[in-house]
Parts: structure tokens; sequence; C-alpha cells
């Protein structure tokens, strides 16, 4: 659907997140690594009132906002890679990753509002952060947390493109 | 045809998110509201939005916007007997001499009302830009897109040039991509985004191209659209896009005729988008019996019309006498100021110092809080 005659834009004034910034930051490799079901990453570098991943963290994972202007950030002694706030997120800027998936395999949890709705089992082009494909993933499940059309994809792709896949295109 | 002069003890014009709170306050105080609407449902632009908004929980911080339009409905449920509600009717006139306005419904039906107290929430106009061609069949504003798109549920075309990339260029944007509508590219003037980073964010994983420094030179087709020509801001360069559509979402201005017929102090803020009343904290106009709220007391957001209402339609129910909580004042004040504390509303700061009668923003100044 891209327009490929294009430039792209990479800046992060266009929306494009290049590197780790406040909002935006990686969890600590050496938990990552072997954390069972993955922790939420959260890609919301800029200050807006807007909290609701604070709030519906059932576990208190996204630290607790002092200010609704906050950005977020994540207690990962505390997150247990729900990805309920994948499906709350009104901006649709988390996500969770699991490193211990596979292998090769890493399973990333993302939020899907588009149609058609993939059914586990497709194969998917899994798109980084300018919609380009990274490479192909396989879509292990997909659920309605919240009931309220904001799906959460879980789909698995190969390790080395985890901090690139941000959403997916089904493929025919 | 009813030629009598209707009474209102409060008369909400503009049903969208500020009339709606604002008539839902004024019927718990004990008020009667009566609340018209020119559009053929209530709701105003929620009932267009499909994505979640933001904001906190008090404001129903992810709800999608048409079913926060739903809530506040009900909660009018709730006092229906203080309520009366008649779309399809169009506020015309103020009459400053004896307070009477003048309403049409539809196309040939007329009656006057004769309030005690206002409450005008009439919302916005979208801009539109000048280019050749802007009058092509093909060239809408934002608003119109998502008329079609999300009220009509049809397809305004095959693929759009998006103008502006403030939140409405972004969402609408994506709200084309979930319709299966291509966006060909998003143009924006100035250097970066002007709406929030993640609504950017989420439109360009999908594959949409954003233009910073770019604008739109002219429209291309005979009949209808054909495709635009772009220019680059930067260097001066021109290029072709191809579309069938070009939507303009390059902002709002407050609607505010009616607060000019009835004699409100009125200042040109840009940074609220327009022409607006000066006011009070309580909302209420340099006309004694007028209030205002929401969109057409400056270019804001849902979350904030939404408590504006609410403040405007408590204090019009307590100047009529009706017995109210003071401390819900309080409360509602300190919403407002968490939503207008960031960064992104230091404009909506700079622009409510200008505008408040007597600084009374509880020691808000420009850059912040005191
Ligand atoms: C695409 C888009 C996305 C948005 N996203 C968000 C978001 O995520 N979060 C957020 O907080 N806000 C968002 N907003 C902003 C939000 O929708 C508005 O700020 C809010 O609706 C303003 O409410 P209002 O009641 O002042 O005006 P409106 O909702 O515009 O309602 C005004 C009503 O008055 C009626 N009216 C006008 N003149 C007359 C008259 N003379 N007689 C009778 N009736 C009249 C109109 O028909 C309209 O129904 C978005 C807006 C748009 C366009």
């Amino acid at each position: 659907m891209a327009s490929s005659n294009l430039p792209v834009d990479r800046s992060f004034e266009s929306g494009v997140l290049n590197g780790e910034c406040p909002g935006a930051v990686l969890p600590p490799e050496c938990l990552w690594k072997k954390k069972k079901n993955g922790f939420a990453l959260i890609e919301c570098p800029q200050r807006i009132p807007c909290n609701p991943c604070a709030t519906s963290c059932p576990a208190g994972a996204v630290r607790p906002f002092a200010d609704i202007n906050d950005v977020p950030r994540v207690d990962y002694e505390k997150c247990t890679g729900c990805a309920l706030c994948v499906a709350a997120c009104p901006g649709l800027a988390c996500f969770v990753v699991d490193l211990t998936y596979g292998e090769d395999l890493a399973l990333v949890k993302l939020p899907y509002e588009m149609l058609p709705v993939p059914s586990a089992g497709d194969e998917v082009d899994c798109v980084d952060r300018t919609g380009g494909v990274a490479g192909r993933g396989s879509v292990v499940g997909v659920s309605e947390p919240l009931k309220d059309h904001t799906r959460v994809v879980s789909v698995s792709v190969k390790k080395d493109i985890v901090s690139d896949v941000r959403a997916i295109r089904t493929v025919n | 045809m009813n030629p009598a002069v209707r009474e209102a003890e409060i008369l909400v014009v503009g049903g969208g998110a500020a009339g709606l709170c604002a008539a839902a306050e004024a019927a718990v105080a004990g008020a009667r509201v009566l609340v018209l609407e020119s559009d053929l449902h209530l709701g105003g632009q929620l009932v267009k939005q499909t994505h979640k908004f933001f904001g906190s929980k008090d404001e129903f911080a992810g709800t999608r916007g048409f079913k926060i339009a739903g809530k506040i409905l009900d909660e009018m449920a709730s006092c229906k007997d203080k309520i009366e509600t008649v779309t399809n009717a169009n506020v015309m006139g103020y009459y400053p001499e004896d307070g009477v306005v003048t309403v049409m419904v539809g196309e040939d039906e007329y009656f006057k009302v004769k309030p005690a107290r206002i409450v005008m929430a009439t919302g916005a106009q979208e801009r539109l830009i000048a280019f050749p061609n802007n009058d092509l069949p093909g060239v809408y504003g934002a608003g119109a897109v998502q008329t079609l798109m999300n009220v009509y549920g049809v397809s305004p075309g095959d693929r759009v040039l998006m103008v502006g990339a403030g939140n409405i260029g972004l969402i609408v944007s994506y709200q084309l991509m979930q319709a299966g509508v291509q966006v060909a590219a998003i143009l924006e003037a100035m250097p970066n985004i002007g709406g929030y980073w993640v609504h950017a964010a989420k439109i360009r994983r999908l594959g949409v191209p954003i233009l910073l420094r770019h604008t739109i030179k002219a429209a291309l087709g005979d009949v209808v659209v054909e495709g635009a020509i772009v220019r680059s801001l930067a260097n001066g360069e021109t290029f072709k896009i191809d579309c069938d559509i070009i939507c303009l979402a390059v902002g709002l201005s407050p609607t505010a005729e009616i607060l000019w017929q009835a004699g409100c102090e009125m200042k040109y803020v840009p940074e609220l988008c327009g022409y607006v009343p000066i006011r009070n904290a309580r909302q209420r106009t340099t006309n004694d019996d007028v209030w205002v709220a929401g969109d057409a007391a400056g270019i804001e957001e849902a979350s904030s019309a939404m408590v504006e209402g609410r403040i405007a339609g408590l204090d019009a129910a307590a100047s009529l006498g009706y017995e109210i909580d003071e401390s819900r004042f309080g409360v509602y004040e300190e919403r407002l100021k968490a939503l207008r504390s960031g960064e992104t509303a230091s404009r909506i700061r700079a622009g409510l110092a200008r505008v408040s009668a007597n600084g009374f923003l509880g020691g808000m100044t420009s850059d912040g809080f005191q």
C-alpha cells in the first residue's frame, strides 16, 4: 500500500523512532533474555496527557504517573508480559516481546485494528516503523482482551528482526 | 410552525461533547434544559471518532469517541424529564434587545426561544486553503471525509492525499486505511508533525509517507480530482502525486457567530485558532446570560471540551438559584489543569491567558502553572 516512489523520511520529527529515549526504552537485556512471556516495550516518547497504559496495567508495572503528561516507565520487576497495555493504549504504542519463545524465534505481541483479522497459523508480513517488510512471521494467536475491536496479534519472528517489527500486514 | 415564543431555563446551543456535558450537569442540578443541535443526531465530532481517545479515565481515555458520546447520552437519559433535545434544529440568531433566539428546524419550520441562560457549544468550522482547482469534486475537508466514511459508511474514494499532519490529518488517515482506502501521502508544511507523535508512528508503520516541509500547489483534473502537484518548501521542487481525493486537515476555527450576535466581548487569539469570547473561570462570557464551552471557546480537545461543558452547565444552573455542590468546580478545574499542563498544551495555556477576564485562571500563566 505504500507509495514506493516517494522518499522515506526516517526522522523522529516525521513519526519514526530511531533509538532509545525517555518514554521509549528497551528492557535490560540480561533480564529480558530470560523473561518468560516477555516484557512490555513502549514507544511513547512525547509528553501528552494520556495514561491508560498505567491505569490499565493489572500488575502495576507501568509506574503510576505523577502527572498525566508523564511518559511511561516500565517496572521490569512487575511486568508479566500480559499485553493488556498493548490492547489498552490509545496510541497503539505498546508491544510485548518475548525472547524465550524459541531458539531462533521471538514472539512479538502487537496491536491490530485493520481488516482482515489474521488467524493463528497465517503467514504475515512483519513490517518496520516505516512500513517496510522486515521479514515473514507466523501468527501464533489473536486475542481481543478488552472486547473493543483492538486485537492483540502474537506473531513469531526471527530473533534478529524483533527490534524492527512493529506491525503486520496480511498477505493473500 | 409555532409562532409562540418557547421558554427555557437553559438553552444549550450545539449537542457535541461540550453541549451534552453542560446539559447533563445542569439537569442534574435541577435546571430544565433545551438542547438544540443542527445535525441530524447528537454527539458532534464525537460520533465520527472511531479511534480511542487519550486523556484520563475521568474523560473516558481508551474509549472510542463515538462510545463516549453514548456514555454522555446515557447520563442525560438518567434525568430525561429535565432535558429536551431537538436535532435538525439550527440556531440562526440571537436578538440582544429581548434575548430571543431564533431556530430553523429542517428547511421550513421555524421557532423562537427565550431562554433565561445560554450555553454556547457550537464547536468549530474547518479551514480550507487556497490553491488552483480547490473547487474540483474530490477536494474535501477532513470532517466531510469522516462523515461520509464513519457516519454513512460511504468510501470517499480510492486513494487520498492528506494535507496536514496535525492530529486530525493523522487520525483521519488512519481511519481511511482502516476503511481500506489508500493514503498516498500526508503533507505537512512544518518541519515536524503537528499531532501527537504516536498517531504519526502508527500511520508510518502502515507505510504512509509523511512529507514534512511540503505543501499542495494545485489539484489536477478536468471534472474530478485526478492528482495533485506537491511542492517542497525546502528546495522548491514540485512533483505529482496520483490520487482521487485531496483531504484538507489544515485546522479549525471556533464557530462564534452567535457569540458575536450576543454582544460578547470577543478577541482574536491565534493560539485558540480564531475569535473567541472573553470569559471567567466558570466559562461565563461578558454577556451575563451566556456561557461558552468546548471548541467554540478555542480549539482544543474533547476531553477539555467535556470538562468546560460541565463547568458551564453547573454555573449556569447555579446562577438560576439551583443548589449545587460548589466543590465540583474545584474538581473540574483540577482536571482541566492536568489536561493542560503538558508541553503539547503550551499554546492553549498561552491562548487562555489572553481571554481570561481579570486573570482568573488560578494563577495560570502562559508558560505553566504557578
Ligand atoms: C479527526 C478528529 C479526531 C479527534 N480526536 C480527538 C481525541 O483523540 N481526543 C480528544 O480529546 N479530542 C479529539 N478531537 C477533538 C474533539 O472531537 C473536539 O474537540 C470536540 O468534539 C469538541 O466538542 P464541542 O462540543 O466543542 O464541539 P463539536 O463536537 O463540534 O459539537 C458542536 C456541535 O454544535 C452544533 N452546532 C454548531 N452550530 C450550531 C447552531 N447554530 N445551531 C445548532 N447546533 C449547532 C454542531 O452541529 C455540532 O454538533 C478530535 C477531532 C477530530 C476532528
